[in-house]
């Protein structure tokens, strides 16, 4: 099966890979895995006082198209809501990867990431206002 | 009428099987449908017996290994371990598999024989915890809920292992 370009491209010079300070409080972390493949993906965000993302780091293990799903999601992060990061569908980021149908899970698992890191965020905020 | 794979080798539906039982009766199908006892049989009868050893062999490879054994018991109960829209795990679990994952990463970079000699033993031990936690949620307590979860756990250590295995023989 042949890889696209573009997922090519992210796997060979994958953006924004490493990690973030998980006890910050300004930082969410998601992480999920997929037993069909032993995906496993961590993806953090930092969130700045209006709700902006400033920046998103990934650490996947899996296979190329999770490597490629999860770097595209770090560049469509930056600058956006979290309102709006957790509104983005994996039908998105397969398409702009042009994933074929057997590697869609890669997708969803990026997508889950992402709804894992927000409500990880909002979870450390609420405590912060609960303070 | 078509069995599954625990009838075709007259094997209880549990998980925690006796595997000689399962090697015994799987030799013996294979010999019962070898090609050579089927040279002057009708074309019908030969497609039969290949179609037996064919199934045979796939319900032996899923029955001698836990992870597939325990996948296709939840089959049998209605449950698809490896759905794909599930993806979470327990945090703890998914952050064991990262630092797995990076000592996997930096002993093949290093070259370092003996600490994947040593992950692969980590890992054995793991899974052969987990089947002892399988043989109960399955057989005892029939908690198929957890026994997913378990499997799930399973299925991603047999995947580390794989590729422990593909690393040291890559430095081989």
């Amino acid at each position: 099966m042949a890889y696209s370009d573009k997922v090519l491209d992210h796997y060979e010079n994958p953006r924004n890979v490493g990690t973030l300070d998980k006890n910050d409080p300004n930082v969410g972390t998601g992480m999920v895995g997929a037993p069909a493949c032993g995906d496993v993906m961590k993806l953090m965000i930092k969130v700045n006082d209006d709700g902006i993302i400033e920046d998103a780091k990934f650490k996947t293990y899996g296979c190329g198209s999770a490597i490629a799903s999860s770097s595209l999601v770090t560049e469509w992060l930056k600058g956006k809501t979290i309102d709006e990061a957790y509104a983005i569908k994996n039908s998105a980021i397969a398409e702009e990867l042009a994933l074929p149908p057997v590697k869609i899970h890669c997708s969803v698992l990026a997508e889950d990431a992402i709804k894992a890191a927000v409500a990880d965020i909002k979870a450390k905020q609420a405590a912060k206002e609960a303070a | 009428m078509s069995l599954n794979y625990y009838q075709l080798f007259d094997l209880p539906p549990i998980f925690n099987i006796a595997l000689a039982t399962l090697e015994t009766n799987y030799r013996k199908i294979q010999s019962e449908a070898h090609p050579d006892r089927f040279v002057t049989a009708s074309s019908a009868d030969k497609l039969k017996s290949m179609q037996l050893a064919t199934l045979a062999n796939e319900a032996y490879q899923t029955l001698k290994n836990p992870a597939n054994r325990a996948q296709y018991l939840l089959t049998l109960n209605g449950i698809n371990a490896t759905n794909e829209s599930n993806t979470s795990m327990p945090a703890d679990f998914l952050m064991q598999q990262m630092e797995w994952r990076e000592t996997l990463e930096d002993a093949s970079m290093a070259s370092d024989i003996l600490t994947l000699q040593a992950l692969y033993d980590e890992m054995l031990a793991a899974a052969k915890g987990l089947a002892a936690d399988l043989a109960q949620l399955f057989d005892e307590k029939k908690d198929y809920t957890n026994a997913c979860e378990t499997t799930r756990k399973l299925i991603f250590i047999d995947k580390v292992c794989a590729d422990i295995q593909q690393a040291i023989e890559h430095l081989d």
